[in-house]
């Protein structure tokens, strides 16, 4: 299972520029461009020159997304987080009120959840080491 | 060929006058010009009456994104095109942060403004929906900057959206106010900020979230990386990303090209003390980027203050530096304190002028003063070299007019010089004040004739460093070779990319990156394109009353020698007739 435990981890937000990179990354997973399909997002700690911070699926051990899930499409992942079964979500966005680093992004195409699944393809679009999958 | 994305050929036109808006579909458009400068053009020959008054109801706005925005690393520039307050002409304005993006998010590849409303408004455009909002309250607000909180406060999509908006300059009609992005963006050069304020039109607020679809999902991705790769690693933007455009000042200042108090010479004994490398020592906090750009080019300092008469009251405050604030505001006005420099650029900031014209602008009255020209009766206060203290006072007074003489200085400094003498050093170039080369003839050659009179246009300032210790060319060819990168920049300018990325996105990766989004474009056609977008708007620029015939260097450019030497008037005289006989076959 060494596959599946791995996970995306923030390193050091205060190195990150907000160039988007890794949002623009993850939504290109799904073929298209644009931000759509985003699973993580940056934003600036009230006014740019403050800094950022990176908001993404922290991969918890007891996540309160599931709790809430009321059709059981989120699934518990090994090693943390959750899976979408997206034949399952009926789109009720509960997920997105629950999770408290606001990391549930949601699918305007689809209206259904957009969920991290920590395969790292952001990384490396990363220019300056923000973040690493572990 | 269709575009895979339809929505970028969605155009909103808005008309402010009776609080409206439609959308069109100009598949036409963005599928023959790929956007930006190109669509630009053609929408403004369609909206705009050439012979309108600039600061009147009848002048329009284009803003327009391209196919590669939100697609493409870099991509990252949204163009303004408009009639300019300051020169009477084709104005275009280009500017970074988050703004391009939003556009595409909010579902439109351009917009239109038109009309003027009766009281302070702002637009806020999200999601395909547009806004009518009352701004009366924010109107005259003393600080730019405290417009872009309050809306941060009140709009949708936090870290996905851009908000655009004028400061006071803009609205008292200073013709080269800005309209400043997110806080350190600007759209600087030209007057857009006055536009909007004749317009009562206080901000933009744009967002959304979207997918984009692309003909080619595998090419997609290959062309992406390698955009990607080339925009980090490539030699051609790493100063960009290290001590960023501010790394110029010492090369500028060795060379002698660095314009120093009014260009009366082009060597600053201060050079050091606001070079890049300083900055970045003594003030530099944060580097970030463009949305959708790796590669980081703004340079954030911090100063920190000792409120007066308070012990242990810190204020923190940021500020962005580039090379052009620094010329602008630091060597052409001959001050070398880091602190004068950060806080003029602040100040021109959060009054929302434009720093390049507001430099320069103070740099002449300086001169004049001087000379006797001006007095205090004009000026009210006393303006001197260095003393930074004094032209913070100055930049309120040009937006503040309480006499005839800053009235007219709020229209340029060409105008200014018109009426109290001193023509012969008022730097500017068709109306518009002079960038921060004086790298030799192709620089001002290339200011005199580029569409916007910009140094952006064509890069004379580089032909100049690159015959450095070579032989120069002929006027003929120097004209020749200004008019053909003019012309390929039309493309970038089109696609709107950032122009620190044009060694990377040649004509082979452009052609390239196009294809995977449906679009098959040689790079023989992606030259033609820019010939032909380069000749659209000269004719629209010539229908707006821009006379080649008319072209004037101020003198003081063939007094003070350049790294080139002195520039020979007769070389400036047969290289103008040369772009006036290009310019009449052109047209
Ligand atoms: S989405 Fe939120 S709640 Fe769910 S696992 Fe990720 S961080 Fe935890
Ligand atoms: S790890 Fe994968 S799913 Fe998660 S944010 Fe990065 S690219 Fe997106
Ligand atoms: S790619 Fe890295 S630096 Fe850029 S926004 Fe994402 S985390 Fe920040």
């Amino acid at each position: 299972m060494a596959l599946t435990r791995r996970r995306l981890e923030v390193i050091d937000p205060d190195l990150c520029v907000g160039c988007m990179s890794c949002m623009f990354a993850c939504s290109r997973r799904f073929g298209d461009s644009g931000l759509n399909y985003s699973a993580i997002r940056i934003r600036s700690v009230g006014g740019v020159e403050r800094g950022f911070t990176v908001v993404v699926c922290r991969a918890c051990d007891a996540p309160s997304c599931v709790k809430v899930c009321p059709t059981s499409a989120l699934k518990l992942r090994g090693g943390g987080g959750v899976t979408l079964d997206s034949r399952l979500c009926i789109g009720c966005g509960y997920c997105v009120q629950a999770c408290p680093f606001g990391a549930v992004f949601w699918d305007e195409v689809e209206g259904k959840p957009i969920i991290c699944t920590h395969c790292g393809y952001c990384v490396d679009f990363c220019p300056y080491g923000v973040i690493k999958v572990m | 060929m269709p575009l895979a994305d339809e929505q970028l050929a969605r155009v909103l036109y808005v008309d402010l006058t009776n609080r409206r808006y439609r959308v069109r579909r100009r598949e036409d458009l963005f599928s023959k010009y790929l956007g930006g400068t190109g669509v630009a053009v053609q929408i403004l020959k369609e909206e705009l009456d050439p012979k309108a008054d600039p600061l009147s109801p009848e002048n329009v706005v284009v803003m327009a994104i391209g196919v590669f925005t939100a697609v493409y690393p870099a991509a990252s520039k949204l163009v303004a095109m408009f009639k300019s307050p300051l020169t009477g002409n084709l104005g275009e304005s280009h500017a970074g942060g988050r703004a391009a993006l939003s556009l595409r998010m909010s579902g439109f590849g351009a917009l239109v403004i038109r009309g003027a409303s009766d009281t302070p408004i702002y637009l806020s455009v999200h999601d395909g929906r547009v806004e009518f909002k009352d701004a009366s309250a924010l109107w005259g607000v003393r600080s730019s900057l405290t417009i872009g909180k309050v809306l941060r406060e009140r709009e949708p999509w936090p870290g996905l959206r851009s908000i655009m908006r004028i400061g006071r300059a803009g609205e008292r009609l200073v013709r080269y106010a800005s309209v400043i992005l997110e806080t350190y963006r600007h759209f600087g050069r030209l007057g857009l900020g006055a536009v909007w304020g004749s317009k009562r039109l206080k901000a933009l607020v744009l967002g959304g979230k979207r997918a984009i679809p692309v003909a080619d999902v595998r090419g997609y991705r290959e062309a992406y990386k390698q955009a990607f790769e080339g925009c980090l690693r490539s030699p051609a933007t790493r100063k960009y990303h290290e001590l960023g455009t501010a790394e110029n000042v010492i090369p500028l200042n060795e060379i002698g090209g660095l314009p120093t108090r009014n260009l009366r010479s082009a060597r600053f004994e201060g050079a050091e003390l606001i070079s890049g490398e300083r900055f970045a020592q003594e003030s530099l906090a944060r580097r970030i980027a463009c949305a959708h750009c790796p590669i980081a080019c703004i340079h954030i300092a911090s100063i920190r203050e000792l409120y007066p008469g308070e012990r242990y009251f810190y204020v923190t405050r940021h500020i962005s530096y580039d090379y052009e604030p620094i010329y602008a505001l630091g060597s052409m006005l001959g001050v070398s304190e880091l602190e004068g420099v950060l806080k003029l650029i602040e100040q021109v900031d959060i009054l929302g002028l434009d720093a390049i014209s507001s430099g320069v602008a103070l740099a002449w009255v300086t001169e004049a003063f001087e000379r006797g020209e001006l007095s205090e009766r004009e000026t009210l206060v006393k303006p001197e070299w260095g003393d930074w203290r004094t032209y913070l006072r100055i930049l309120e007074l040009i937006v503040e007019q309480p006499n005839d003489f800053y009235k007219l200085l709020a229209q340029g400094t060409e105008k200014a010089a018109e009426r109290y003498g001193g023509s012969d050093y008022a730097l500017t170039f068709g109306g518009n004040e002079m960038p921060g080369y004086h790298t030799g003839p192709a620089s001002h050659i290339g200011y005199l004739i580029g569409l916007r009179h910009s140094h952006l246009d064509n890069a004379g300032y580089s032909l100049d460093q690159k015959y450095l210790g070579r032989a120069y060319p002929d006027p003929e060819a120097l004209v020749d070779e200004l008019v053909e990168e003019e012309c390929w920049r039309q493309v970038l300018t089109s696609l709107v990319l950032c122009l620190f990325v044009r060694g990377v996105y040649k004509p082979e990766m452009i052609s390239r990156a196009l294809r995977p989004l449906g679009i098959e474009m040689s790079e023989e056609e992606l030259r033609d394109l820019g010939r032909e977008i380069y000749r659209e708007k000269l004719r629209l620029k010539m229908e707006m009353g821009f006379d080649p015939s008319e072209l004037r260097l101020p003198r003081r450019v063939l007094e003070t020698p350049s790294p080139h030497g002195r520039i020979e008037e007769d070389y400036v005289r047969r290289a103008l007739d040369r772009y006036r006989s290009l310019a009449n076959s052109l047209t």
